[in-house]
This record gives C-alpha cells, structure tokens and sequence, in this order.
C-alpha cells in the first residue's frame, strides 16, 4: 500500500498501528499502563481507593448526580425537545496527570495557540505563508469561516484567540497528540470547574492527602485576560459582558456560569445596540457602554447589518464600533478559519513557519479527502479509518470505520465520494484509557483531554489540566457529551 | 443591572406566586366542589374566571366542567399555557435568564421546584391525591420564598423581584373579589344563611386567610368585613393594601438607589392614597364592583408603567 505524499511526513499514517480492541490490541491505561503496576501519579490515590467502601463511592456518585440536577448542569441536544436537558455523565475517578507529564503538554500547547495567533494575523494581514506556499491559497479562500472584512484589522492587544480549546489524545506512555483546535468558541470549562467543586465536596480528604493544582482561579483570570485586550475607547476599568444567544442554547448554563464567576452582566442581542459609536447594553437606568464581548455566538450572528440579515442574535452596527477600536470582540471575529480539519493538517507546517521550532505536540496523520490520492487510499482503508467532516464538531456526521456496519460504510462511501473537499480521513487512534467507576469496580474506558487557553498581551494562561472526556460505554471511542460521553475532573499534581 | 434582568426577576417572581394562588383557588374550589355537588360546576367554572383562564378552558374542552377536567386542566393540561406547570417551567426560564442575580440557594429552590412538580404532574393526579399535590406545590413555592429572603442581597434585583409579587398577588385577590364581589353585596338576601358561609369560607379559603379572619372578628362573618379584611387590613398579607404597601416601599427604595422619581413611583403613590385610604363603607357607598373593577385597571397599568420605566424591553 502506498502512502499518500502529506506535507506533514514527519507522521504519516501508514506509520501507525490501527488499533481497534476486536483486533486485539491493547490500549495504554493510564492507572496501569500495559496492565501492570499502578503508575506513579495514580498510586496515592489507588492506595486510599483500595481502603475505601466501594458502597461509599457509589453513594457518593449518586449524590453528584443529584447535585448537577439541582445546580442545573444540563445541556440541550440539538434537535430534541427543548424541555429535554440531559446531564452529561459524571464519573468520580479522577484523571491525574503528573507534574511532569503536564510540563511538557503545556509547552506544546502554548507553543500551538501562539502559532495559530500568529497565523490569523498573518493571514488577515500579509499572508506570507501563503505567499510562501507553506499552506494552499484556496484552504483559505474556500475556508466559510474566512472573513474578508476582517483584512487589515488590528484586534485590539494584537490577539485573535483569547481562548482556545486544544484536544489532545493520548496513545503511549510517551504519546501525545493533538486532535483538533477549537479557537472559535471552546466551550466545557464549566465542567471543569464544576467537575472539581463536585470532587471537593464529595472527596475533601483526598484533597488533603494529594496535591492537586488548582481549576478555580480561571474565571478571575478570563475577567483580567479579558480586560486586558480593552479597546482604545475603554477610558477606565473595562466593562466586560458575556453574550449568549439565549437560555435555549444547549451552551446556556457555561455562559451564565462563566459571567456570574466574573461578576460580568450576561447579554442577548436585543439588550445591546449601538449608542454614540460604543456598544451599549440596556440597565435599568438607560444605556451603558461595554468594553470588551466575550461573545458565545458565532460570526455569522454577531450583526444582521454586516452579516447574516435573518439574525436576531446579534447587534445591528457591532461591525463598525468595532472597526473604529469601540469594542473588543473576544475570540476575533473569523478566528473558526483555524478549527478547519482540512487546515489542521497543516498545523506542524505552521507551527514551524511562525516560531522556528518544531512543534512540541504532533499532529494525528490526516488524509485530506480533496487530494485525489489520498481519497483513492481512504476509500480503499475505510473500514479502519476515522472520517469526518472538515467543518464537523461534537462528533456529528462522523464515521468510525471499525465500529461502523458495512451498511454504513457504503453509505458513508457514497457522501464521501460525492463530496471529497468536504471530509479529511484519520488512522483510528488507540486512545488512552483511564478506569472509570462502576458497579462492578473499575473499567477502563477512552479519554480525551481539553485543556483551556487564555491569551492576552500580557501571556498566555493555560489552566492546569483541563476537561477529560471520557467514552462512558465499553470499547467506544467517542467522547463528546452530544454522543453519550462523560466527564472527569483532572488533576495534575504539584510538584 | 440589565433590563431584561430587572424584568426576568419581576416575572420569576410573579410566575411564583401565581402558580401558589393557583394551587390555593383549586385547593378552595376542590373543597366546595366536595361539599357541594349541586353547585360544583359553577364553582369550578369561577375558579377557571379568576384564574383568567375560563376562555382557554372553553376553547378546548367546551362546557365541561368537572372537577377532573378543570382540575387537570389548571395543573397540567398541555393545551394550556397557564397550568401551574406551564408556570413554574416559565418561572425557572426566567430564572435561568436572570441566573447570574439569583443566588445558588434561589436558584436551586427554583430549579427543584420545576423538577419536582414536573415528577408530580407528570400524569394526571387522582382525586384522593390532589391534597397531597396541592401541599407539594405550597411547599415549593415556601423553599423558594425562604432562599428568596434568606439569602438574596437587598439592592434593585431584590426589589424588582418583590414589586413582581405584590403586583401578582394584589391583581389575584382583587380577581377574587371580581369574581365573587356579588356574594358581598349587601343587597343580598340570605345573609348570615348557611349557604353563603360556606361560600364567603371559600373566599377566605382562597387567600389562606380563613383562620386570620376568625382570630381577628371571631365567629363572626358578614360581608362587609371580608371585604374590610382583603381590601383594608394592612396586616393582611393578601390584602390591596397591603400588597400597595410593599410595592410603594419597594418602588421608594428603587427611586433612592437610582436616585430618579418614576412615573411608576407616582401611579403607586396614588393607588394607595386614591383608593385604598378610606372606609370600607364608602367603598360600598361607591360600588364595590366598581372599585375593585378600577383597582384591577390601575394595578395592570402600574404594571406597565414599571416595565416602561425601567426598562424591562425596548
């Protein structure tokens, strides 16, 4: 078999082991490795899990569960009854990650958000890696989160992505990958957060006994990174509000969750217009203007004048205060251009165009399904491949070719082939496992790994760990709440 | 704050307490209907009036007025948009909007609250059930209440939320007393006959004042006290005069904070002064019809002026 020329040939996917359990190849679990001993960073709390009342736990467990009722951690599924908020699963075993083992992930990380940064800014300015054919033209020009409008734009402080969502998969003791890059509107930090004050409230004696760094700082440190990004009109402490499309949104609950830890006004689109060149939102006592938009709607949203006419979530003449310096828009308006998938695909290559290194974190080996080779060899290895769409987020539209029916195979064939430009092509990764708590002891089950990103001229902030999903039924490996996943807390320990 | 904060505590707050008065006009309406079939109908169908949804009632199951229809109908019934489970969902929609002003124990009553009467009214409730129900329900609306002032910071929110209450829960005892005005007309012949003790018992029953009532001028009952007591009595909490009371403090310490008068400050000001100052004779002497017809319009129109004024929409 022929592998496919990608620019990205310091990991192409020939080189990698399909991994699938009916195939009979084992996974790397992060409490025991290959199956043996316990690893270092699980071991204190695999001796005090070893003391405790197994009917203890899952007591405590149930608890959480009444608990996220009640505090009304739920999320909407698209497309299903609005009455119907589910929970997203919530298991008790934590996911440690060792002080060293973080060290490395964060560079990696930081050293990621700082290129992409610097890739949004060059392609709405100069477009030298363009120009120096590192990454297609038309990646860009076809890309439906490009905005031309923006060419040109300085966003206030220089910062495009002040927070981004980097999924990492794990596959060996030593084996980091980076999934996907969420710089358009990262959502799940509240899960994260909410996740630890379970764990606190349910486990407080493991705290004592295991240093764990702290989650709960990361809504003061958006508020600071936020107002740190304030536009030039801002003539004192920055004003900061959250904008939410609405408490329909299957988002809802981490909007209001994340203005009222800040302290910051929670807003729709028809409580802000646009008053003496500022955007201003609607007090009780008349209009007040706002410095800074963490904004929880996508572009196309933001104006029905500048944008998409139909839409009632935006505000008329945002666009143009925010031309003039009136306004910060948080992440940058035409940031999505980086979740492309067909654009990940080049991210060692941009990496490497705008810092000079090598990147810290591979990429997962992608076939592009628009080069006609590479869809000739997806077609042919479909069945142990993962497939998605370019655009595609919480795992919809998505084929995983080991789990997948021959049925849907043909099917999924047939969009593919109508359609290739559409769809990039990956090995199935032989995700990490961590043990999850059931009734029958500890099962292992996949996880992934969304560590939080803060960016602001002052530097950049990543939260120590992040959100772990985890794949809640046996052998599965999708992990997004919209497919049935679940969630852990994260510890990485101090030092 | 937002306006629309400012107007989703407003609504919370009067979702809540229509979805309590709701639950007491069954409560009184069930216990009638009880006790005397020959007139039930009628009853219910005057439960349905105060509760200003006989029309919607009428729309989709005609003239049926049984006590498991109506019943059902002003609990659950999906057809209808004021159930006390329509209400309660839009009492926590509104909560949720105003999510970031609530506290986490405001909050979590709310949200048990619809989680709860959402379990409890998930089929329709049997006859032998619905004391139990009903019970559930105040019980709700009390845990709410109790975080509510337990534990909220007094500043705008706060008030804007109680204006909520007040306005609802006057705008239902002047409903009452619309509905049932005729019953204390002095005009009418059998006073002091058993038939209408029962009656005036039920409008008593319906603002959870019965026994208040009986502390107050003992054994007792004649129509121009109950009027006295709903429309009067200031220590009453379900009197006009009482709610206007608060809605006035409420409006004052609104008008201190943001240091402007209001229209909606004058309008309560005047409601007070103009309607509620005075005897209950000369309010008989006027037309109690009248009156309570007039206090209705001027509370809707206070509504309006305080959505207006602080800017609840555009």
């Amino acid at each position: 078999m022929r592998a496919p020329r990608t620019p990205n040939h310091r990991a192409r996917p020939d080189r990698w082991h399909v991994a699938w359990k009916g195939l009979g190849i084992s996974f790397f679990d992060e409490m025991t490795g290959q199956g043996g001993d316990v690893r270092s960073p699980y071991r204190d709390y695999s001796d005090w899990f070893g003391r405790e009342d197994a009917a203890r736990i899952q007591r405590k467990a149930q608890q959480a569960e009444g608990f996220f009722r009640t505090t009304g951690i739920t999320f909407n599924v698209y497309g299903e009854d609005e009455a119907d908020e589910r929970l997203i699963p919530f298991d008790v075993v934590p996911r440690i990650i060792s002080a060293s083992e973080w060290r490395r992930l964060s560079r990696g990380i930081e050293q990621r958000v700082r290129a992409l940064n610097a890739f949004l800014h060059d392609i709405y300015h100069r477009q030298e890696i363009l120009r120096a054919g590192r990454v297609p033209v038309d990646l860009i020009s076809r890309n439906e989160a490009f905005l031309p409008m923006m060419m040109g734009m300085d966003p206030p402080g220089g910062v495009y992505t002040h927070i981004s969502g980097i999924d990492i998969v794990r596959t060996g003791a030593d084996e980091y990958y980076v999934l996907e890059d969420n710089a358009r509107t990262p959502s799940g930090v509240s899960y994260m957060l909410e996740n630890r004050e379970t764990m606190l409230q349910m486990f407080p004696e493991l705290f004592a006994k295991i240093s764990v760094r702290e989650v709960s700082d990361y809504p003061l440190n958006l508020l600071k990174s936020l107002a740190a990004c304030a536009p030039p009109a801002c003539g004192g402490t920055p004003t900061v509000a959250v904008l939410t499309p609405g408490i329909h949104n299957s988002a809802y609950f981490e909007h209001s969750f994340l203005a009222d830890q800040m302290g910051a006004e929670l807003v729709e689109g028809h409580d802000l217009r646009v008053v003496d060149g500022r955007v201003a939102m609607r007090t009780t006592q008349g209009y007040t203007p706002i410095d800074v938009l963490y904004r929880r709607v996508d572009d196309d949203f933001l104006d029905p004048l500048n944008f998409r006419p139909d839409s009632m979530l935006g505000v008329p003449g945002i666009w143009d205060v925010y031309r003039a310096g009136g306004i910060t828009i948080a992440n940058a308006p035409g940031t999505g251009i980086a979740d492309d998938k067909a654009l990940y695909s080049y991210m060692p290559d941009i990496i490497e165009f705008y810092t000079g290194e090598k990147a810290l974190l591979p990429n997962v080996p992608t076939w592009r399904c628009s080069e006609p080779e590479h869809l000739r060899e997806v077609l042919d290895r479909l069945p142990e491949l993962v497939v998605k769409e370019v655009h595609g987020s919480g795992g919809y539209g998505m084929l995983v070719g080991p789990a997948a029916s021959k049925k849907e195979i043909a099917a999924f064939r047939a969009k593919l082939e109508a359609n290739p430009r559409n769809y990039i092509a990956q090995p199935t990764l032989s995700l990490s496992t961590v043990p999850i708590f059931t009734k029958a002891g500890l099962t292992p089950r996949h996880v992934d790994l969304r560590p939080f990103v803060l960016m602001s001229p002052q530097g950049i902030r990543i939260t120590p760990g992040g959100l772990t999903r985890v794949a809640m039924s046996k052998g599965s490996l999708v992990v997004n709440s919209s497919q049935g996943g679940g969630t852990k807390d994260t510890w990485v320990l101090e030092d | 704050m937002l306006g629309k904060t400012a107007g989703s505590l407003y609504w919370m707050a009067r979702y809540l307490e229509r979805s309590e008065n709701n639950a007491r006009l069954i409560d009184a309406g069930f216990r009638i209907a009880l006790t005397r079939s020959s007139t039930a109908r009628s009853e219910w169908r005057s439960v349905l009036v105060t509760a200003g949804q006989d029309s919607a009632f009428r729309q989709a199951h005609g003239e049926d007025y049984t006590s498991q229809r109506v019943v059902d109908f002003l609990l659950r019934d999906p057809a209808n948009p004021s159930s006390i489970l329509s209400v309660v969902k839009r009492a926590r929609d509104n909560a949720r909007t105003a999510r970031t002003y609530l506290t986490r124990e405001v909050w979590e009553a709310v949200n048990t609250s619809w989680m709860t009467l959402g379990a409890l009214l998930k089929r329709q409730v049997r006859e032998d059930d619905l004391p139990d129900v009903l019970a559930a329900i105040r019980q709700q609306s009390a845990q709410v209440v109790g975080a509510f002032s337990g534990t909220m910071l007094r500043n705008d929110g706060y008030n804007f939320a109680r204006l909520g209450t007040f306005l609802e829960r006057a705008d239902n005892t002047a409903r009452i007393l619309d509905v049932k005005y005729y019953l204390l007309l002095p005009s009418v012949a059998h006073i002091g006959s058993s038939i209408d003790n029962v009656q005036w018992e039920t409008i008593l029953r319906s603002v959870s004042a019965h026994r208040a009532y009986h502390w107050l001028y003992g054994a007792e009952i004649s129509a121009l006290k109950i009027a006295e007591f709903l429309i009067l009595y200031k220590q009453m909490p379900r009197s006009l005069a009482f709610c206007c009371d608060q809605m006035n403090d409420n409006l004052g310490l609104l008008q201190r904070s943001y240091n402007e008068e209001t229209e909606a400050v004058q309008m309560g000001t005047a409601i007070c002064r103009d309607r509620l100052s005075r005897p209950i004779q000369s309010i008989f002497d006027g037309g109690l019809h009248e009156f309570i017809t007039d206090f209705l319009r001027a509370n809707a129109a206070l509504a309006r002026q305080i959505e207006r004024d602080y800017r609840f929409v555009e």
